[in-house]
């Protein structure tokens, strides 16, 4: 029998069906669910209220990151120092109480494998291509670089996972992302997925997943896939997918909690068979000329709020619709700026490098190639570099890029989400700027009254060095 | 969960686009382990602008609010909508949602109404003075003066919110096909049934 052709999303999605009701819906079984201390203590408390179990903790992995402090969790004595704020403290221990309780693996602070979620799960071989990976944040999404259908839930389905296995769904739409002809040298992943999001705006994606597709894709790196993926939801996409292949197959070889001998031969065997199929239709199609990609920063505060760092600040003005006119205005007198501004004029008093988006060894790489013999400007008063993960941070110390860092005069942190959300104590000051290479540039997301310019690491490294937004490419290549 | 069939009163003509997760609740109110008292964060960055309308003594304890396209973007966060409750908001209306929001939102009882953007301003005119009637079983929002607007609701979330199921238990009433899901998967693609415990 002739079959239609399919696309990647929709491979995975019939894989994974467990039935479908006459309304619709689908039960789908969720292959892999991730947990971490901040959107998983009312789902626990609530199994416990109705007695149930977790019907398959051997498919959760637990690791706290939100709160975490990402100064020493040891002292010099090896002893595990305490958090000292109260509420992320009980936070952390309601997820070391309730993963042993419920018999779910745990990858507590001072682990060396501890991380961020989305940097652990690939990094494990937890998540696998073709799988469907849940986790209580919306930045799941990352895990689709891997070819994984992964997207975000609240703590209701975080609840119904861990009771059945499975979430109630409704198909959704496709979308294409086609990015033609080749990123031109020095422009990043981070960069791309920032411009993706300028073009199809915060809610071009709702209702959609998104496919990337093109030869830019086949040619990034598996990091560049997780950068360009973790950002989906930015674009409205709960989930984002770019087709497995080798790369990731070699990336995901030999991790511990990947298949093994026969079973991943027939996993690598199935993985190649889950690409879209030539003639498969999208819902919508985006088509975007690599070549017009510049390296990207937000000036607003929505992530499709950006622009070629050698642009200027917009006027509300050039906005056609009166709702984002308004919003601009509000934007630009939160971020402290005036409309025809040079980009490249703002100065920063504070640098993130760190997040699910911008956080593992070939981010790090980026950031230290530009600050390798280079220091970070006077007016630079806070400069943190905080790795994805506990191996993240020690492959980066074996080459040496922590050196890099602290002698550029950057702090070298634990593991964590960090300023990203500014949960923990890293925070930007109220009315200060911040080249982060974080995923949000809302207001108060780095702490009350910060203004965040969302950039890429080499950018943010390039804005350390200068105390200023700046394109890297004056300073490298 | 409690059964509804309508929201009637007065509705926050918020009105604003794009509003994201943090500005519901911001990640400093995340902290806690229970789902309650999160109204008391719920917008603290707009209730920090003098004149706001969540301030208003006119709409305090208005169970509608009443925003722009977009509503719920970001973050995947339920205490977004804990927090709306914890206000003693049971419905939004607005353009659009985000999917996660509006997913969490039904999940703890609060209805999400989509309606045109030419609908949304005459309801936010309406509300400055009058309340509003969300009519779940007929699917129709009304005020005092005529007005008459449908919407689309998904049939499986109306009759959750109609009856007040508790969707895990649902879910559970379908433990048999799970099994048989289960064992299929062990048997086709043994790799995906080892997560962190490996085969011998």
């Amino acid at each position: 029998m002739a079959t239609r052709p399919l696309t990647l999303y929709e491979k995975i999605w019939n894989a994974h069906v467990v039935e479908t009701r006459d309304d619709g819906t689908s039960l789908i079984y969720i292959d892999r669910h991730l947990v971490h201390e901040v959107t998983s203590p009312q789902a626990f408390e609530a199994l416990r209220a109705a007695g149930r179990p977790v019907r398959r903790p051997d498919l959760t992995l637990a690791v706290p990151d939100h709160n975490l402090p990402t100064t020493a969790r040891l002292d010099a004595a090896g002893n595990r120092l305490p958090i000292a704020d109260p509420q992320s403290a009980a936070q952390l221990a309601a997820l070391e109480c309730n993963a042993p309780e419920f018999g779910i693996e745990y990858i507590g602070p001072t682990d060396a494998a501890q991380g961020i979620v989305h940097v652990v799960g690939p990094e494990q071989g937890f998540s696998l291509p073709g799988a469907t990976i849940v986790c209580g944040d919306s930045h799941t999404a990352a895990h689709g670089g891997i070819g994984a259908l992964a997207f975000g839930i609240g703590t209701s389905e975080v609840e119904h996972v861990l009771a059945t296995q499975t979430l109630l769904l409704t198909r959704s739409k496709t979308m294409e992302v086609r990015v033609t002809g080749e990123l031109r040298p020095g422009i990043t992943p981070k960069d791309l997925i920032l411009h993706v999001i300028g073009v199809i705006g915060t809610a071009g994606g709702t209702g959609y997943v998104i496919e990337y597709r093109g030869p830019v894709f086949e040619a990034m790196s598996v990091e560049g896939r997780l950068t360009v993926c973790n950002m989906s939801i930015e674009g409205g996409a709960r989930a984002g997918l770019i087709a497995p292949d080798d790369k990731v197959f070699d990336y995901l070889k030999g991790r511990p909690h990947a298949p093994t001998g026969s079973d991943w031969d027939r996993a690598v065997e199935w993985w190649r068979s889950l690409a879209t199929d030539p003639g498969a239709q999208f819902d919508k199609s985006v088509t975007i000329d690599a070549a017009d990609i510049e390296p990207t920063v937000t000036w607003g505060t929505s992530p499709e709020d950006v622009a070629p760092i050698g642009a200027v600040v917009p006027a509300p003005e050039s906005y056609a619709d009166p709702s984002k006119q308004e919003a601009v205005r509000k934007s630009l007198a939160y971020m402290g700026l005036e409309p025809g501004q040079r980009l490249s004029d703002v100065a920063i008093e504070n640098v993130f490098i760190g997040s699910c988006t911008n956080s593992r060894i070939e981010d790090l790489r980026a950031a230290a190639d530009v600050l390798r013999g280079r220091h970070k400007a006077a007016n630079v008063k806070w400069a943190i570099v905080v790795p994805g993960s506990g191996l993240v941070k020690a492959q980066a110390e074996a080459e040496g890029l922590d050196k890099v860092f602290t002698d550029a005069g950057l702090e070298w942190r634990e593991p964590g989400c960090s300023a990203c959300l500014a949960m923990n104590p890293d925070k930007v000051p109220a009315g200060e700027r911040c080249a982060s290479t974080s995923n949000r540039n809302f207001v108060g997301r780095q702490g009350p009254g910060a203004r965040t310019h969302l950039v890429s690491p080499a950018m943010a490294a390039a804005a350390a060095v200068t105390g200023k937004l700046t394109d890297v490419r004056e300073l490298v290549g | 969960m409690e059964p509804v069939d309508s929201v009637e009163g007065r509705a926050i003509p918020f009105g604003r686009k794009n509003v994201d997760t943090d500005v519901i609740i911001p990640a400093h109110w995340l902290k806690t382990i229970t789902r309650e008292g999160l109204g008391a964060g719920a917008f603290e960055t707009v209730r920090a602008e003098p004149g706001n309308v969540f301030d208003d003594p006119e709409f305090a304890n208005a169970p509608i609010l009443i925003a722009g396209d977009n509503f719920g973007c970001g973050s995947s966060r339920e205490h977004a909508a804990w927090a709306l409750l914890d206000l003693g908001i049971k419905a939004v209306i607005a353009p659009s949602f985000s999917d996660i929001f509006s997913g969490n939102a039904f999940k703890n009882g609060i209805l999400t109404v989509a309606l045109p953007q030419e609908q949304v301003d005459r309801l936010l005119e309406v509300a400055a003075s009058d309340p509003v009637t969300i009519d779940l079983e007929n699917q129709v929002v009304t005020t005092p003066f005529q007005d008459r607007f449908t919407f689309e609701i998904d049939p499986f979330r109306k009759h959750c919110l109609m009856e007040g199921l508790d969707e895990v238990g649902l879910t559970l009433a379908r433990d048999t096909a799970i099994d048989t899901y289960e064992k299929r998967q062990a048997s086709d693609m043994p790799w995906l049934a080892h997560g962190t415990e490996r085969a011998a």
